[in-house]
């Protein structure tokens, strides 16, 4: 295979447990452009992979942030400038009466948050991905586990990271094209 | 979900376990998937979901009319103007709850077992709402101009009354939809990619690939994913309690005998529990029959489920009781007239039905040979479906069709049009499911995989 349209090279586990072994002597061997792929969330994995923190719990308290300030003001705004309705004397400024839509529209931003920050953190929708190219891969939406060690990755050589990964309790080590 | 678990805290040894034994990741997937993947649908399907869709289309030539001729073809009028459409809303909207708890609440307090039945009482929650969605803007009049009751800058220089709340609930109600049906979505999204990498179908890869979105179950994706979906449970938790409290807002805030009263946010929550897993256990007992999931839906789920009603059960017979102590403890004629009109005046018969559906009944679950007779517990589970319908009607009826000056008391009778766009409803809750049975895993495929025994041991959950 050409080296240019090599992506990288992709080992096979049974189980979580030597994936989780395998990610982590892969670290300590220096390669950082690597991920692993399992059918459930492995815990510990993506740690022993150096990643440690995301930026989704900020995003998600922004999006409430800005749901809960939007509403309010909003609400404020139509109450006591645009559209202000006397009713039985009461304060036109009356902020317990705006707290349930508050509330309700500090939670659905907070939520769309969540999911469209968890989505493009994630790089998703990825209409094509070269961990697909490898012949077995739809495994791993099944009982597989899979480590990916990229070609672009600056120790990374043919040889030796095959070797280094044949060395780690896999199934098998295949080469993964572009 | 981020911490370190007990190495198989699922089972125990006197406790049914929440998964059968024996089962390994790939026996897991297989099964699951094989419901949706198969080619031959079965006959069942078929009929049930033909049954389903006839009713649905009874429900699109009920508003069909209703359209064409407006609201008086329902049995509203005064006094009562609320009738089956408020009643209809409360109901759905109530059983919708369970899902949100099973998924979200649930999740939160590690009840493992919920992983099996959070899918599909996921979308029961998604139908529900959607049906009871329906019933406020079909009641509008004018449901075309619905999109009125959303702030927005207009030539007509008016906006909602933000502080009434009827108001509050079209953003419960929306944002309970939205948030829902995201979380449903973002727990399907690994399960799509399982059914686009397995089906043979090409038609079928393309469709639940793009729905997958290219999900390939990276650890970092999986790190941000556990973490989104962890917040998401974590916000439509106090959501969930909002909804039906700010429902019950619709009544309590009003100055009618019998509404108008502090009780009602927990009482109207608790119902919507009982009546949401009544209708969980409704459709998990048929279900796990019909396409053999005794192993993933374990008793031990039917048990939990069992007692979970019976609780929420007793917390509504309570509602019950302070009802009646508070209106008697009131001193307010008024108050005390609604309550032995409850009891003993033209609808009686109904009332006493709710107390024996929803207090006496249920009370047959404090034994566990009746929790573990799925048969009984299924009609059980129908009769509390009935009883919490029942419930709506006494509270919606009761209190409206006797007015403060007896020359505006009146009767409420629901015509063959209020039955059928409530029929029809159902019809289309049923047959929503039917094809999210046929063409999404009804169980979560990948959060099944979490609590399988597995083999090389090392720390994962």
């Amino acid at each position: 295979m050409e080296r240019s349209r090599l992506w990288g090279l992709m080992a096979e586990y049974d189980n979580p447990g030597d994936l989780v072994a395998a990610a982590r002597s892969a670290y300590q061997a220096g390669y950082r452009r690597m991920d692993a792929y399992s059918p459930m969330p492995v815990h510990g994995l993506a740690e022993a992979l150096g990643f440690h923190r995301t930026r989704l719990p900020l995003l998600v308290l922004i999006g409430g942030l800005v749901g809960c300030l939007g509403a309010f003001t909003m609400l404020w705004y139509i109450e006591t400038a645009v559209y202000p309705v006397n009713v039985g004397g009461k304060p036109y400024n009356s902020w317990p009466a705006f707290i349930p839509i508050t509330f309700e529209t500090t939670v659905l931003f907070a939520a769309i948050a969540a999911v469209l920050g968890m989505l493009a953190l994630n790089g998703l929708p990825t209409p094509y991905h070269p961990v697909f190219n490898a012949p077995r891969f739809a495994l791993a939406s099944r009982h597989r586990f899979f480590l990916a060690i990229e070609a672009q990755d600056p120790i990374f050589d043919l040889a030796q990271t095959r070797g280094f990964l044949e060395g780690t309790h896999c199934r098998e080590v295949s080469e993964v094209e572009r | 979900m981020e911490q370190e678990r007990p190495q198989n805290p699922v089972v125990t040894e006197e406790e049914v376990p929440v998964i059968a034994h024996g089962h390994t990741y790939a026996s897991v997937t297989d099964e699951i998937s094989a419901i949706v993947l198969t080619t031959r649908t079965p006959r069942e399907w078929v009929i049930g979901f033909g049954i389903a869709f006839l009713l649905a289309m009874m429900l699109l030539y009920s508003a069909g009319y209703l359209l064409l001729k407006g609201t008086g073809i329902w049995g509203i009028n005064h006094p009562v103007g609320w009738g089956f459409a408020i009643i209809n809303f409360v109901w759905w909207i109530g059983i919708g709850h369970a899902g949100t708890l099973i998924s979200a609440i649930l999740l939160l307090l590690r009840q493992e077992w919920r992983t099996s039945i959070n899918r599909f009482a996921e979308a029961m929650t998604l139908f529900a709402v959607a049906c009871a969605g329906l019933f406020p803007i079909l009641h509008m009049g004018r449901p075309w101009l619905a999109y009125w009751l959303v702030p927005y800058p207009n030539t007509m220089g008016t906006w909602p009354q933000p502080r009434s709340p009827l108001v509050w609930d079209v953003f419960a109600v929306s944002t309970y939809a939205t948030v829902s049906a995201l979380f449903w979505f973002v727990g399907l999204i690994p399960d799509l990619a399982t059914l686009r990498d397995r089906t043979k179908n090409r038609f079928a890869q393309i469709v639940y690939g793009m729905l997958a979105m290219g999900w390939r179950g990276s650890a970092r994706h999986w790190h941000r994913y556990e973490t989104a979906y962890l917040l998401l449970a974590g916000l439509a938790t106090p959501l969930v309690v909002s909804v039906h409290t700010v429902v019950s807002f619709d009544f309590s805030i009003g100055i009618i005998p019998g509404w108008h009263a502090t009780i009602f946010p927990p009482y109207f929550v608790a119902g919507a529990i009982y009546a949401g897993f009544a209708m969980v256990l409704t459709l998990a007992i048929p279900l796990r029959a019909f396409y053999g999931l005794e192993d993933f839906i374990t008793m031990r789920h039917i048990d939990n489920m069992a007692k979970i009603m019976l609780a929420t059960g007793l917390i509504v017979g309570y509602g019950y009781m302070m009802e009646t102590f508070m209106a008697w403890y009131s001193g307010n004629p008024y108050e005390q007239y609604m309550i032995l009109n409850r009891m003993l005046g033209p609808y009686k018969y109904y009332y006493w039905a709710l107390i024996l559906c929803n207090v006496v009944v249920i009370q047959s679950l404090w034994f566990s040979r009746v929790r573990k007779n799925v048969r009984l517990l299924w009609v059980i589970a129908i009769v509390v479906g009935i009883g919490m319908w029942l419930e709506r009607f006494i509270i919606v009826v009761t209190s409206l069709h006797r007015d403060f000056l007896p020359s505006s008391w009146g009767m409420y009778y629901p015509t063959v049009y209020d039955w059928s766009t409530y029929i029809g409803t159902i019809g289309l809750f049923l047959a929503l499911l039917f094809l999210f049975l046929r063409l999404l895993p009804m169980i979560s495929i990948f959060e099944m995989r979490t609590i399988v025994p597995h083999p090389g041991g090392k720390a994962t959950h």
